[in-house]
């Protein structure tokens, strides 16, 4: 028998694996910048401030759902209500919004009032009613949808007061006002969902809702928390929607809710919870966004374009998880 | 060629980001033999069995299957090989039948082609079931099973298998000591056959039972291999650790203070009228077979089931507990007894699992301020000698025992005044072990209060001051340290 080596030997560090380790972390923002090499290569008007602002503004929209839609995927939900919740906060907003009523401050209040309430009762009857979040916010996209249409009488509402029409197409030190808008939403999300308690129980409920109510989290009021958060964030969206067009539409929004989350997926958010970051979902979305401008700039069919797109987002993910 | 030697493991290396899991290993397996292989939580052991069942590609060394040099890529070639598993966390498929798991990508055909014969799959699941003594309906669902039965299944389907090579990693972890003896028979029976058996657990008296064989693990090395008859038990402890560990137990006397936990006509689904009280300073221990009920009344304490009727009070005040999250308020800590369902988020880091009861201290007004998260998170990896690459690492990729420590580490932040510890050494080395036993007397000489559920008897008699005995969810005695005996405890237990 061997005696020798009784004492526990030092472990011997191993570098080795960082590279691939680097990459899989960053394996979505190459994916990006490559797309955005090829464009730069493609076409001269890629990388113009003027184009880069103009990218930036249409995926203002996007992204502020696709931030939202992520607190919930993070904790192992889902919505599918957002496009609909969408056409109905800015539906609502505008029926608010004609010159000389009411002011800004209240068509604001009621198209976030409309998306924090929607995402009460989603939350409320996911929680309590126990019902798949899948079943309920398809329910929802429905209702919220032909709630849009009642109110409106099914016709877009027009005639929008120049300060409501300020928040989608004004600017505040030459940055289009969406853009701030989006600014900000990236930014308080990333911190509540990085340093705060809150934000750290969203991860938890999703990764293992059991072992978190174990350790003292009230997972109820979490999930209730990430709902609210997401469609008021949807109120928010359809708002600055509205405001851009200088419409409420009724109609609009269809199929928003997709691109949020293919945006959140892109951005390596597992769609089974408990991981993914907000920098990744805005990747995501800046990757939906370029995509679309370049084969705009390509003069690409938009029939065509729907299949280049398709392809590109699953070829992005593909490079990213294939490590 | 016929060698002695069935399976040959030679110069096995495997490294993770951030640590060498083997390194140079070889391994011998013999048919009609028991191998254990033993070692500290993190020393590579399941590592290696990964690489032997297909699951896990070594960086070098080879394989040789009966002389024969094997490139093992998948857990199908391993199969067809002649080897299977009985994994550490069970993995069946939980919405199948059994005669479906039994059969899962061996299933016997029928005349039309890509059709399954059922009748014949349940016929030859029943009969297989039946020869390892389980008597089930093999066409129910395999998440109705016990542990204990979910194994039999796993037996069953190496068997069916027709394997020559049986992995079992810490297969009685989770057993009663009466379905261990069912396994132990089994596993004689398997080795009349000429089956060899790998064998992995931290249990010190029944390696001595059931080996034939020992290798003993370290830090990724292979440190020996022996007869287990040319072996005692102290000598094994040293060679595991690296160093010599005198006492396991070292409980002093203590005067318990005032109670500050009592329950009365406590009622449950599976438990009635329980009484106790508990003492500042005091371990309580809770014996029982498994599926007594000793879980069920802890959980329902801690607010993870339900009360039907009956009082809890706590420092005389009676206080109402519907969710874990009232009970932490109540300064009640649970170490639940399962890890993967109670205790972890496989998916998020160490550290994150580690304060997750407890961010309240690691924060600056609304925010968490991270750097002390990450302070007091690898404090407490220190204390407990958690072995991982960083804080950081997912919980997911940490050894099964130093999973377990994690979620000690957690409860243990939390500052409880009553902690409850439902079978906390599982799957931990014999070396931690004695660390956590030192670190629970110490919690109730603080003046902590503390109840301790297991199954392993040597456990409960060398923490416990008192024991409660449950059998078919009623306390049937009480013994105190003095007079408690395994006789006397098995003999309440079962009667
Ligand atoms: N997939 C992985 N990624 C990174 N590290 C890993 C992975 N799997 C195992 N490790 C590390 O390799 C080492 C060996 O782990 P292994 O599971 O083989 O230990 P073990 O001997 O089975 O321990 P235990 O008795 O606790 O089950 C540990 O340090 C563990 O953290
Ligand atoms: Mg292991």
């Amino acid at each position: 028998m061997n005696f020798k080596n009784l004492l526990p030997p030092k472990l011997p560090a191993d570098h080795s694996p960082a590279i691939a380790i680097q990459f899989k972390k960053y394996g979505i923002f190459i994916a990006f910048l490559l797309i955005c090499i090829l464009l730069t290569i493609a076409t001269p008007n890629f990388l113009t401030l003027q184009n880069i602002v103009m990218v930036l503004r249409q995926i203002s929209i996007n992204g502020i759902l696709a931030i939202g839609v992520t607190f919930v995927i993070i904790s192992g939900g889902i919505d599918l209500s957002l496009g609909s919740v969408v056409a109905l906060s800015g539906v609502a907003a505008a029926s608010f919004a004609h010159p000389g009523t009411y002011g800004l401050f209240v068509p604001l209040l009621v198209g976030l009032l409309i998306g924090v309430t929607i995402g009460t009762v989603n939350g409320l009857i996911i929680t309590k009613g126990k019902v798949a979040a899948f079943i309920v916010t398809l329910g929802m996209m429905t209702i919220a949808r032909g709630l849009a249409l009642v109110v409106s009488d099914g016709r877009p509402v027009s005639n929008l007061s120049d300060s409501f029409n300020f928040i989608g197409g004004g600017e505040f030190l030459n940055i289009p006002i969406p853009i701030l808008l989006f600014g900000a939403v990236i930014l308080i999300a990333s911190v509540i969902l990085k340093y705060t308690k809150t934000g750290r129980y969203v991860y938890a409920v999703g990764g293992n809702e059991n072992a978190a109510k174990a350790s003292g989290i009230n997972v109820n009021s979490i999930k209730l928390f990430t709902y609210i958060i997401c469609s008021g964030l949807a109120g928010l969206a359809g708002i600055v929607l509205a405001s851009r067009i200088t419409t409420g539409q009724p109609n609009a929004g269809v199929a928003y809710e997709l691109d949020a989350i293919a945006a959140v997926v892109i951005g390596g958010t597992s769609l089974s919870g408990g991981s993914g970051k907000i920098i990744g979902t805005v990747v995501g979305a800046l990757i939906i966004g370029v995509i679309n401008n370049g084969l705009d700039l390509l003069n690409i069919t938009s029939y065509s374009q729907q299949i280049i797109k398709g392809l590109i987002i699953v070829g992005a993910v593909l490079l990213d998880r294939k490590n | 060629m016929n060698q002695p030697w069935l399976l040959k493991a030679e110069n096995i290396s495997k490294s993770f980001p951030g640590v060498k899991a083997l390194d140079k290993v070889n391994l011998t397996i013999e048919g009609g033999k028991v191998h254990t292989i033993i070692g500290e939580n993190g020393a590579g052991k399941s590592t290696l069995m990964k690489i032997l069942m297909g699951i896990l590609l070594p960086d070098e060394g080879e394989i040789l299957y009966k002389g024969v040099k094997v490139k093992l890529m998948s857990v199908q070639e391993a199969i067809k090989t002649g080897i299977s598993m009985i994994h550490q966390e069970l993995l069946p498929f939980p919405e199948l039948s059994i005669a479906e798991n039994i059969f899962m990508g061996n299933e016997p055909t029928s005349r039309i082609p890509g059709w399954i014969n059922k009748r014949e799959m349940n016929k030859n699941a029943a009969l297989l079931m039946n020869k390892l003594g389980a008597k089930v309906d093999v066409t129910r669902a395999m998440k109705e099973l016990s542990i204990a039965e979910m194994q039999m299944v796993e037996i069953a389907k190496a068997i069916s298998n027709q394997s020559e090579v049986i992995i079992m990693d810490e297969p009685t972890s989770a057993l009663s000591n009466r379905e261990i003896a069912i396994l132990f028979s089994i596993i004689e029976e398997l080795k009349q056959q000429g089956i060899a058996i790998i064998y992995i657990s931290h249990k010190m008296d029944e390696i001595f039972k059931i080996s034939d064989t020992i290798t003993v693990m370290r830090d990724g090395k292979h440190i020996t291999t022996c007869a287990i008859n040319a072996i005692d038990q102290k000598k094994l402890i040293s060679l595991i650790v690296g160093r010599e560990i005198n006492s396991i137990f070292d409980k002093k006397e203590n005067t318990p203070g005032e109670v500050i936990l009592s329950v009365t006509e406590l009622t449950g689904e599976k438990f009635k009228d329980i009484n106790f009280n508990l003492r500042r300073g005091e371990i309580l221990g809770i014996a029982g077979l498994m599926g007594s009920g000793r879980t069920e009344i802890v959980n329902s304490i801690y607010g993870l089931e339900k009360i039907v009727k009956g009082d809890i009070f706590i420092n005389g005040k009676k206080v109402k507990i519907r969710s874990p999250k009232d009970a932490i308020k109540n300064s009640i800590g649970l170490v639940s007894e399962d890890r993967k369902k109670y205790g972890l988020v496989l998916g998020s880091s160490v550290k994150h699992n580690i304060s997750l009861s407890s961010l309240e201290k690691c924060k600056n007004g609304l925010f968490l301020n991270l750097k002390e998260e990450n302070e007091i998170a690898n404090a407490q990896i220190n204390k407990l000698n958690i072995k991982t690459s960083s804080s950081d690492q997912l919980a997911n990729y940490l050894s099964g025992g130093n999973q377990q420590k994690i979620v000690i580490a957690k409860v243990l932040l939390n500052d409880a005044d009553i902690i409850i510890f439902d079978e906390p050494t599982r799957g931990i080395d014999i070396g931690a072990k004695s660390e956590i036993y030192k670190l629970m007397t110490q919690l109730a000489t603080e003046g902590k209060a503390l109840i301790v559920i297991s199954s392993e008897l040597p456990e409960i008699l060398g923490l416990s001051d008192r024991i409660l005995i449950i059998r078919e969810g009623e306390i049937k005695a009480e013994l105190s340290q003095a007079e408690a005996t395994q006789e006397l405890i098995m003999k309440h237990a079962m009667a």
